[in-house]
């Protein structure tokens, strides 16, 4: 029976020694990522957005149930988890592979860690890994548009090839999805041998990490701010452009999430109610929320109104405060108006743009058909995405027959050409459409792509060849607004600053159904403004939606306009002249990112706030 | 009563040495495999101390005529089936086994001493069986004998010592002239057991989960390598990566990093052939084998059948053990939770080692019919 026994030894170890050799070995050692820093996001004076930070979580290390029993009084203790949490972790994750450790407590204090130090002989179960997360600025600062990260799915593994592993982090939303192989480093490794517990006691060799890239963004940090403040807590969305490079420089949505609590560990509870809000605060509004753009449509349906030609440059309507249309009545908006007038009397285009006369642009609608309208409405990019880099992005809708008949089987009504032409019915457009379109128009008909990164190479453009004369027309209307008088955004005016723009008041639903209503804040109206400066090749153009205000777009979205227009143009005459050289601009804007920059623009900010409200209550 | 035991010189010198041997092995790797990892610390002076122990209980053991011992056999067994009684009500709990009863500020495994009974009982009752053929019904007698205590050792559960009976029976059983249709009959049911057991839709109804859960790992140890196949598997890689001349003291990865489940105790065996290879082995087996033969000898020389008897089933114990234990070793049998005799760690175990080698000194020291 020996001699059985040694012919067993013999064939394990001399016969399959180094099949086994190899086994101890991979025993022994193990390789252990080093995970490389995720690239910032700075801001276009090179302050920084986003950034990483070090940090520890707290692992349980599982192989052994008992031991981990007999310690979880004493790790409730010391960390301050309560033991039915610790229980709770411990049942959730009782199908994953023993060995595993499992992290149960992601932020760890230093006092945790001196906890974890000094019982290591003591409590054996405990272990601390090194990590590095994603630092947003506080408050949702920018959050929309810079995304979050998260472990990525099975389903993001699987595309890559297999190059992302479990647990790995990666963009989830926003640019840090978007540019998330710029953003991702590649991670290195270490080999360090390891006892049956996983410990290290040796170190064999290292690769370092790659950290990824850090990227720079068109945002300005100080427009940011602005809008961010001048929007406050209302619903809504901010979208600021360069139309001359499609540059975004500032971009809100509101109500926003905290992405800074996604860089740690978000409950599944949490993550639902964020999703189930009936607010979306996951939702970007500035490249998401399709609603009806109200009167801001109306530039588009003069617009084609001057290039179609069939209609002369000359024609006027009357607006008794209402127009009846294929038998019914429509209502202009000063019908109901609380104060002032009633009616605009006789209306040619420039007034109808000035006062947002509706019965006007009913009158062209009906005259030019559903057909031309969106044809001009498809045109600039109604129903199209405008191609921001940033995911998700929603189209709108251009109505036309051909759609109805596609997606209800049925003919065009012409009654609904005359909502249309005003910007309300089917029509949808999200606010960064707007922005291009209204940047677009002014610029003469160039259309860039709007994109966060700052100067970007190649930027796509979209050209259409409107006549000058039709580009002159519009723009003085618009810079009519809210330089003359009668103007829909006369409270905006700016001293030697030629801010124009159209406002926009979006019925969420018909008047008539709101009456039978109770007057629920849920069914006022969208307030639209979207403002660019200077009136012709405009250097900034920003539209902004405040959402359910109940209140017209010139009051409600108009200042938060104006403020960022200011600011822009603040910034832009602070810079003296003649002392700053081509280099001294170039090296100031690093100097900039030692500053704390938040502080600095908070500052900033509540002085446009103040502003804000002082122009609110004089009104 | 005048004692027939000799002088000094009549001591089975030969078997001391071997089993000083085995012991200094069994202490040298326990102190490799526990001396770097923290809270082991100073296992091998806890063993040498058991060893030392040991060997004087061996020696105060062999100036005792076993036939007095054998003449109290009723009255040990009783002692026995009330320990294991007591300790199925009274007994600490490890590892969810009511295994150990605490005396003298020591833990004791009450199954060691068990063994040890049994083999006094059954070498009375086979001695006292005159005729040269076993008939049926002292065949069954013996395994009423040694069922009941098997039967409590299984309720604790502890099937390792409960298997180490069945060998000290079938051992005195054939020397006592088993017929042939017998030892078929006996071995067939024996490996329809074994059978059973291997079987799941059967082993479902006679196994705790945890011993399902052993032979499922010990059919199929790479399929779940972190979890109940781990310590099989990771035995095997043990011996296996030490090749024929070994890593070296203190060098076997899988040794001093924890890798080899228990390894200063049951799986002292899977250090030893990683850190010496299987030169070691040899040495190690070849010491077993001369103990085993020694034994073999002292009871052909024994005064009278009890005698032979006793040292048989001592031989018997001893020879499955190691039998047992190293085939685990090396993934050919399931974990059973033997120890190896001498080598492991343990002061139980150590002790029963040389409780029963005491009695085979004291057989040696009669041999000479006066």
């Amino acid at each position: 029976m020996i001699g059985v026994l040694l012919l067993g030894f013999w064939k394990l170890q001399v016969i399959d020694s180094d099949k086994y050799g190899q086994m101890a070995e991979q025993n022994r050692v193990r390789s252990i990522p080093i995970i490389a820093p995720r690239g910032r996001m700075l801001d276009r004076d090179g302050r920084v957005l986003v950034d990483n930070r070090p940090s520890f979580s707290v692992l349980l290390l599982r192989d052994d149930p008992k031991l981990v029993e007999q310690y979880l009084p004493a790790i409730s203790d010391g960390l301050g988890v309560p033991i039915d949490d610790l229980r709770d972790q411990l049942q959730n994750t009782r199908n994953l592979p023993k060995f595993q450790p499992i992290v149960i407590k992601p932020e760890a204090s230093s006092a945790d860690l001196d906890f974890i130090e000094s019982h290591r002989s003591d409590i054996p179960v405990l272990e601390m890994l090194s990590v590095s997360r994603r630092r947003y600025l506080p408050n949702g600062f920018l959050a929309h548009a810079t995304g979050y990260v998260g472990e990525a799915s099975e389903t993001q593994i699987e595309n890559r090839n297999s190059k992302l592993r479990p647990g790995d982090v990666v963009g989830k939303f926003g640019l840090e999805r978007q540019y998330n192989d710029i953003l991702m480093g590649t991670d290195g490794m270490r080999r360090v041998i390891v006892n049956s517990v996983g410990k290290e006691v040796d170190h064999l060799t290292q690769q370092d990490p790659i950290p990824g890239k850090q990227i720079q963004l068109s945002i300005d940090m100080d427009l940011q701010q602005v809008a961010e403040q001048s929007l406050g807590q209302r619903p809504g969305a901010v979208v600021a452009l360069d139309p001359r490079t499609g540059e975004v420089l500032a971009m809100v949505s509101r109500p926003t999430p905290d992405p800074n609590d996604f860089a740690v560990r978000i409950s599944a509870k949490e993550w639902k109610q964020l999703n189930e809000d009936p607010l979306k605060p996951l939702l970007n509004r500035a490249i998401q929320a399709q609603l009806a753009p109200g009167s801001v449509f109306k530039i588009v349906t003069a617009t084609a109104m001057l290039e179609d030609r069939q209609i002369p440059e000359s024609f006027t309507t009357y607006c008794p405060g209402y127009g009846t249309f294929y038998g019914r009545q429509f209502k202009c908006w000063v019908y109901s108006s609380k104060k002032g007038p009633t009616s605009h009397g006789s209306t040619d285009l420039h007034e109808a743009i000035l006062k947002s006369c509706d019965v006007f642009f009913y009158t062209i609608g009906m005259k030019m058909g559903i057909d031309r309208l969106s044809y001009y409405g498809d045109k600039m990019g109604i129903g199209h995405k405008t191609g921001i880099d940033l995911p998700s992005e929603e189209a709108g809708l251009m109505p036309s027959e051909a759609w109805v008949e596609r997606v209800f089987h049925r003919k065009w009504y012409a009654g609904e050409t005359i909502s249309v032409a005003i910007g309300q019915g089917a029509i949808t457009t999200t606010p960064v459409q707007l922005a291009r379109i209204i940047g677009g128009l002014a610029s003469g008909g160039v259309f860039k792509q709007p994109h966060l990164l700052k100067d970007a190479k190649d930027v796509p453009e979209q050209r259409f060849s409107f006549s000058e004369h039709t580009i002159e027309r519009i723009t003085d209307g618009m810079y009519g607004v809210v330089n003359q008088p009668g103007g829909t955004g006369g409270q905006l005016r700016l001293a030697g600053i030629e801010l124009s723009g159209k406002s926009g008041t979006a019925q969420v639903i018909g008047y008539g159904t709101r009456a039978k209503l109770s007057k629920q804040k849920k069914f006022e109206d969208n307030a639209w403004f979207v403002g660019y400066a200077p009136r012709r090749n405009p250097e900034i153009c920003v539209a902004v939606l405040v959402q359910e205000s109940g209140q017209h777009g010139g009051e409600a979205a108009g200042p938060v306009v104006r403020d960022i227009v200011k600011a822009y143009y603040d910034k832009k005459n602070r810079v003296p002249a003649g002392t700053v050289t081509a280099e001294a601009s170039n090296t100031s804007p690093v100097n900039a990112t030692a500053v704390v920059a938040p502080a600095v623009a908070v500052k900033a900010n509540e002085a446009a706030s103040v502003e804000t409200n002082g122009n609110g209550n004089e009104r | 009563m005048k004692d027939a035991a000799q002088g000094s010189r009549d001591y089975d010198w030969w078997l001391i040495a071997i089993l000083m041997a085995i012991c200094a092995l069994g202490v040298l790797e326990i102190y490799s495999a526990t001396h770097a990892s923290g809270g082991l610390e100073g296992m091998h002076y806890k063993q040498i101390r058991w060893l030392v122990f040991g060997f004087a209980i061996m020696f105060a053991l062999s100036r005792l005529d076993y036939h007095l011992i054998l003449d109290q056999a009723p009255l040990l067994y009783a002692i026995c089936l009330v320990a294991l009684g007591s300790v199925l009500v009274l007994g600490s709990s490890r590892f969810g086994a009511r295994r150990w009863i605490h005396l003298a500020g020591q833990d004791f495994q009450v199954s060691e001493l068990a063994k040890l009974i049994i083999i006094i009982v059954l070498a009375r009752f086979f001695a006292e069986v005159r005729s040269d053929e076993l008939d049926l019904r002292d065949v069954l007698k013996a395994g009423m004998l040694v069922g009941v205590p098997l039967a409590l050792i299984l309720k604790q559960p502890d099937l390792g010592t409960a298997l180490v009976l069945v060998p000290m029976l079938a051992v005195g059983a054939f020397l006592a002239g088993l017929k042939w249709i017998h030892a078929g009959i006996f071995t067939l049911a024996g490996v329809l057991l074994v059978g059973a057991v291997f079987y799941p839709p059967v082993s479902k109804h006679l196994l705790k989960p945890y011993q399902r859960e052993r032979i499922t790992s010990f059919l199929h140890p790479e399929e779940d390598a972190k979890g109940s196949g781990y310590q099989l598997l990771q035995s095997k890689i043990a011996v296996g990566s030490g090749g024929f001349w070994g890593k070296g003291f203190g060098n076997g990865s899988q040794n001093q990093l924890g890798y080899i489940p228990v390894r200063y105790s049951d799986f002292i065996m899977a250090a030893w052939a990683e850190e010496q290879g299987f030169k070691g082995v040899l040495l190690a087996l070849g010491l077993y084998m001369a103990l085993l033969l020694r034994l073999v000898q002292n009871a052909q020389r024994a005064k009278d059948r009890a005698g032979m008897f006793l040292v048989m089933g001592v031989a018997a114990a001893l020879g499955f053990h190691v039998l047992v234990n190293v085939a685990m070793v090396i993934g050919a049998m399931p974990v059973t939770g033997i120890p190896l005799p001498l080598m492991s760690y343990g002061g139980s175990a150590t002790l029963f080692v040389f409780m029963a080698i005491g009695l085979v000194m004291n057989v040696r020291l009669r041999r000479f019919v006066n």
